[in-house]
């Protein structure tokens, strides 16, 4: 009987521990989303750091969402298809946005060419 | 003569660069994507903003050519200004007003009605803003143009003026 009672108490408190697990890991996940989605009616903040009326609602509907059971690339979806690329601060690669991920490698080359010029000179 | 040139298109660069920013002073903080036509509406389930029945979306887009989706508040100063622009579209029998009550208190949403006049064939409310949210709404004053597929055919951030009013009337005619 003591057996039982024991067993018992280790199920339930081991659910518990999952339980707290599972809802730690929800907070970190959704921390993280929250941090890389941009507060649309604020300059220049986060919706994890805005306290605006469309980021508390923003906080419950990702909050919504995770509970759902979406993945964080099928939350980011979701979003985009609302408010468009704009709301995630993590462009992607496409026709509207291939000067901003391809003038930065340019530049880069292009000022590595320019000091090896120099050195070329000095030389 | 090389000194020269360099001056000279520096300042030119900086002349452009004063004409592009300046002229951006005048543009809306607020990005809208293009994406938003013809996206179909979400279901949502909400309650009657007078009754305090609970009043599903299928409810709601039932009879309609044209839907108007107002999100407005009591305490939004916008919504005052659009109020008679809402009004006027309320004559249009081929369109049905929904008002989405933004984050409001209930007793002040009443009051504002009943003083400025009702637009509205239903009020639903949206206590916490996740609807406007999952409609892909900024905040108050929003409004958005469906068609009786349940689209989104128009959406406009901010309020309704004169000349947003005949835009509207123009696409439903």
């Amino acid at each position: 009987m003591k057996i039982n009672k024991f067993f018992l108490i280790l199920i339930v408190m081991l659910s518990f521990k999952s339980l707290y697990a599972i809802e730690q890991n929800n907070e970190i996940l959704k921390n993280k989303i929250l941090k890389n989605i941009r507060c649309l009616i604020c300059q220049g903040q986060s919706v994890y750091d805005s306290q605006s009326d469309f980021a508390i609602s923003m906080k419950l509907v990702i909050d919504q969402k995770i509970t759902e059971g979406l993945s964080e690339n099928e939350i980011y979806d979701y979003l985009k298809n609302q408010y468009g690329q704009w709301i995630t601060y993590d462009p992607e690669l496409n026709k509207n946005t291939y000067i901003l991920w391809i003038l930065p490698i340019f530049l880069f080359l292009f000022g590595g060419l320019m000091v090896l010029r120099k050195l070329n000179i000095q030389k | 003569m090389k000194n020269k040139i360099l001056l000279s298109l520096s300042i030119f660069f900086l002349i452009f660069c004063f004409i592009v920013f300046f002229k951006g002073l005048d543009n809306s903080n607020i990005y809208v994507p293009d994406s938003v036509s013809e996206k179909p509406l979400i279901n949502f389930n909400s309650q009657d903003l007078f009754s305090n029945k609970k009043i599903l979306s299928d409810q709601i887009f039932t009879d309609s050519e044209f839907y108007i989706l107002n999100i407005w508040a009591s305490w939004c100063l916008p919504c005052r200004k659009e109020h008679p622009h809402l009004m006027k579209l309320k004559e249009n029998s081929s369109i049905k007003l929904i008002g989405l009550n933004y984050k409001d208190n209930p007793n002040s949403a009443k009051k504002f009605i009943s003083e400025f006049g009702n637009p509205y064939s239903i009020n639903i409310v949206d206590s916490n803003g996740t609807i406007a949210i999952k409609l892909g709404a900024y905040g108050v004053p929003e409004t958005f143009l469906i068609n009786k597929e349940r689209k989104i055919i128009k959406k406009i951030v901010g309020p309704l003026n004169k000349k947003l009013v005949k835009e509207i009337n123009l696409i439903i005619k």
